[in-house]
């Protein structure tokens, strides 16, 4: 158990298509503690991936289930050699990282997706995702394809599309756009 | 770059033409200054610079040193010493979209309300589309809604009779 480093941009393992993982042994079991004890540790960081703290390997973690403002969530997720399957949409958000400190932008990504992975001790299992958590999760798995999301910068001032925001159950928030006169 | 920075605001203002930014840019790299956070665009056909800009001499000698580029190129220059800092980002909890056909006030009216319901606005870019005939106004801000979102939904409830399409989100910073 330990708090590791984050390794900051700029830095070529952040740059790196990382591995995806065959062993399924204790080293696997301790990098998903150590991923998970150094995004406790991150100012309120609902993922991280293995490249931040250095390890080249296809694990990432994200938990969206304890944000500030409640929202959809597939609880605690360890994700070892995540993909996605399927997308649906696409929606507009604010996104900054851990390892590139005081600085956020704008990303279009999928609102939903459904994705495949593994956990810590090999077994295969699949999740459907949306909002802020499968923003989450594409974040992340960028991660291990070396992708930021500097990487995915789209302009504010073009940003002007009216953003699909989801309630629980799926209905379209009242308060969102409203016609005066 | 100097070790502890001397922030100066440098203005530009001028007719909009091809190589500004460069030509401008490549005069403050010559005399040794540092380029911070800045914000450059065309409006109304003229070319707006305001940079923050590193540079060890007084703000008269920085003038000095762009006033040869700028009057080639037709820009008016202003420079401020400011108290500035890198790094010291505010984020956005809550965006504003307001779009309608241009009026006069639009601007005051959404502020002022917005502002009495507590925004603190970090970020407003404005437009106007539409043809001469009938002009679309369209803004977009950014800012920190520090009473909450419920008393700038209610203040924005209240500008009925504007008569503009208003959007209130807020922004959830993901950070991972």
């Amino acid at each position: 158990m330990a708090v590791r480093d984050i390794v900051l941009y700029p830095d070529e393992r952040l740059k790196a298509e990382c591995a995806p993982v065959e062993v399924f042994d204790e080293a696997l079991a301790e990098l998903a503690r150590d991923l998970e004890d150094t995004r406790q540790v991150g100012p309120g960081a609902v993922g991280i991936a293995a490249p931040q703290i250095g390890v080249l390997q296809r694990v990432c973690i994200v938990d969206c289930s304890t944000t500030r403002k409640p929202t959809p969530n597939n609880g605690h997720l360890v994700l070892v050699n995540p993909e996605v399957l399927e997308w649906e949409g696409l929606v507009s958000g604010r996104e900054g990282c851990l390892s590139i400190p005081d600085y956020t932008g704008n990303v279009v990504r999928a609102e939903k997706v459904r994705v495949r992975s593994q956990t810590v001790v090999g077994e295969t299992f699949e999740i459907e995702s949306e909002g802020f958590e499968a923003r989450a999760i594409q974040h992340e798995i960028d991660h291990l394809d070396g992708i930021l999301f500097l990487d995915r910068l789209v302009s504010r001032r073009t940003d002007l599309f009216r953003r699909k925001v989801y309630q629980k159950g799926g209905k379209k928030r009242p308060a969102e756009s409203k016609k005066t006169g | 770059m100097s070790d502890k920075p001397d922030w100066k605001m440098l203005t530009l203002v001028g007719e909009d033409r091809p190589g500004i930014v460069s030509r401008v840019t490549n005069k403050l790299f010559e005399v040794g200054a540092n380029l911070g956070e800045a914000s450059m665009m065309r409006l109304g056909a003229n070319f707006t610079i305001m940079m923050m800009v590193d540079y060890a001499g007084d703000g008269e000698q920085l003038q000095r040193l762009v006033a040869p580029v700028a009057d080639d190129l037709g820009l008016r220059v202003h420079v401020d010493a400011v108290a500035a800092h890198l790094h010291r980002h505010v984020e956005p909890d809550c965006m504003i979209t307001v779009y309608g056909a241009d009026q006069a006030g639009i601007v005051a009216r959404v502020t002022g309300a917005l502002a009495e319901a507590g925004l603190n606005i970090l970020e407003l870019e404005s437009d106007v589309g539409g043809t001469e005939k009938r002009p679309l106004y369209v803004m977009s801000i950014q800012g920190v809604a520090s009473e909450g979102m419920e008393p700038l939904q209610a203040a924005l409830d209240g500008l009925a009779e504007l008569d503009v399409d208003v959007s209130l989100r807020p922004v959830e910073t993901l950070r991972g």
